[in-house]
């Protein structure tokens, strides 16, 4: 692994490699002493050209807590806005010694075009690029947390597994990822990482929310949320945002109203009844309260929406010292 | 791992690897005063099998000592100094007892001291775990070699060893035999660490 550009990229080995050191990365943060020394020395860069608060954060968080140097960049304030191309700024980066570079970026297929474009060296000498959100192409550090957080729970069922899962998959999990999957990288993200791993995974969402080909995609879709929940049993219900930012003809374009989304693929108390007692609501946040999700819902107590955060932290330390720690010739794995 | 090589000799069978650590037990006994205070922390891999029996000793020879409150793991791969020479390591788990290590005695039970490294930063670990009374070592097999003023308190066996040699430390638990083996010249690396 030199990059974590895509979910797609992840054998089910791999995958599960990366859950396991999220695992004893997490029990690293329960302690009095949470910093490690492991990539001492090293610099992490955070290239942000799109708004984020919880990835940029939890990043940040991770790499200071293996004890590197983090630089935050963010596109407004800085020379982007005066025109500067993205490979300007790479070879900025570059040559201001990164070791890794998160970036975020408005563009889908912007990542790979930074980690194999030779702009930030090659060889030997490469800098990992880790994914944190390209357009609507994937979020693989989202959909790795939502996993471990689903593995935490699920695997095992009753309370959990007592050792977090730790070196199993998710085998025979039943996810519904409901609502916004046109413009959502995290559901891509999800949609192929949860398949990796053995889960079964169905899409639900308005006809207008589904994107063309996703018949290609490794899942069942579904346009109706009361039929699915009744009949599929999900043991993990992702809500996902709807993303009025990215509908250029405003809400209306995709639906007739807010209201009429909501009663059709909110999570409100009645569904929220319909599900198993151990299933887990998830939300990759932020979150539209009364819109995708009924107050009730994200604060039920089968709600992890805020665990997925601390997780966050535990699966990007994990990502920073597979990609980081070994040496920087041959970085494999294991 | 070790197999395929010329000239295998075992150094210490499985008796006297019993032999030794119950008189590894009965040192760590009488350099604390009892057991009561002591707590014994295993380096993965086989360390943390070496530790499991040691407590089992240490429970016979002084029922103070209970080994569900003072047993624990202590994988110290994030706190290695040659993590950019080598391919990514797995990490392990690290699981203290629950009362933690403060002001306790902690033995760090490790198979095979050579360079010290190890050592270094199982120090380096605990330190952010807690702030025990005292640290010792204990290890099955020193080998000489070190690279650092580190030196063990408990030892089963002083084997002078050429860096050519690899000397691995063999357990019923791990590898279905008890043995201490020294593989002959021509091998590559060390796997002891």
């Amino acid at each position: 692994m030199k990059h974590l550009l895509s979910t797609q990229d992840l054998s089910k080995d791999e995958a599960v490699t990366v859950l396991d050191t999220a695992a004893q990365m997490a029990a690293t943060q329960s302690r009095e002493i949470k910093k490690l020394p492991t990539l001492r020395g090293r610099t992490v860069v955070n290239l942000f050209f799109e708004d984020s608060t919880r990835t940029r954060i939890s990043f940040e968080t991770a790499a200071k807590r293996l004890s590197a140097d983090v630089i935050n960049f963010s596109a407004k304030g800085s020379s982007v806005s005066k025109g500067e191309s993205l490979k300007d700024t790479a070879l900025t980066l570059h040559a201001m010694g990164a070791d890794a570079v998160v970036v975020r970026h408005w563009a889908s297929g912007a990542p790979h075009q930074l980690a194999y474009s030779g702009w930030l060296g090659g060889g030997d000498d490469h800098v990992a690029v880790l994914n944190a959100g390209d357009g609507t192409h994937q979020h693989p550090t989202q959909a790795l947390l939502d996993a471990f957080t689903m593995r935490r729970h699920l695997v095992g069922r009753v309370g959990g597994a007592p050792d977090d899962g730790v070196g199993s998959d998710l085998a025979g999990v039943k996810v519904a990822i409901v609502g916004d999957v046109l413009h959502s990288r995290v559901a891509r993200s999800n949609v192929h990482l949860l398949r990796t791993l053995g889960a079964d995974v169905e899409l639900v969402a308005p006809p207008t929310l589904l994107p063309v080909g996703v018949e290609t995609w490794p899942c069942t879709t579904s346009y109706d949320l009361d039929e699915t929940l009744a009949r599929r049993q999900p043991d993990a219900v992702m809500m996902l945002r709807v993303q009025r930012e990215r509908m250029s003809g405003g809400a209306g374009a995709f639906f007739p109203s807010p209201l009429e989304y909501t009663r059709r693929y909110g999570l409100d108390a009645r569904r929220l009844a319909m599900l198993p007692s151990h299933s887990i609501v998830m939300h990759p946040g932020p979150m539209n309260r009364g819109l995708e999700i009924s107050a009730e819902a994200a604060d039920s107590p089968g709600s992890v929406i805020v665990e997925q955060v601390a997780n966050g932290v535990a699966v990007r330390m994990a990502a920073l010292y597979l990609l980081l720690a070994g040496t920087s010739a041959e970085g494999s794995v294991q | 791992m070790s197999s395929g090589v010329p000239s295998l000799t075992t150094v210490l069978g499985a008796e006297e690897i019993q032999r030794a650590l119950t008189r590894i037990a009965h040192e760590v006994v009488e350099r604390s005063k009892g057991a009561a205070d002591v707590v014994l922390l295993g380096i993965p891999t086989r360390g943390v099998t070496l530790a499991h029996r040691l407590a089992e000793r240490l429970a016979a020879i002084d029922p103070a000592f209970d080994p569900a409150v003072a047993l624990g793991d202590l994988d110290v791969t994030m706190y290695r100094d040659d993590l950019r020479r080598n391919p990514t390591r797995a990490v392990g788990p690290t699981t203290l007892p629950p009362a933690g290590i403060d002001d306790k005695i902690v033995v760090l039970v490790d198979d095979v001291l050579y360079s010290g490294r190890t050592i270094r930063a199982a120090l380096d670990a605990i330190s952010d775990l807690g702030r025990p009374r005292a640290v010792r070592l204990a290890c099955l097999v020193d080998r000489g070699h070190r690279e650092l003023p580190i030196r063990p308190d408990f030892v089963g066996k002083n084997l002078p060893t050429s860096t050519e040699e690899r000397v691995s430390v063999r357990l019923h638990e791990v590898d279905g035999q008890d043995a201490v083996v020294i593989a002959g010249r021509g091998a590559d690396e060390g796997s002891a660490r």
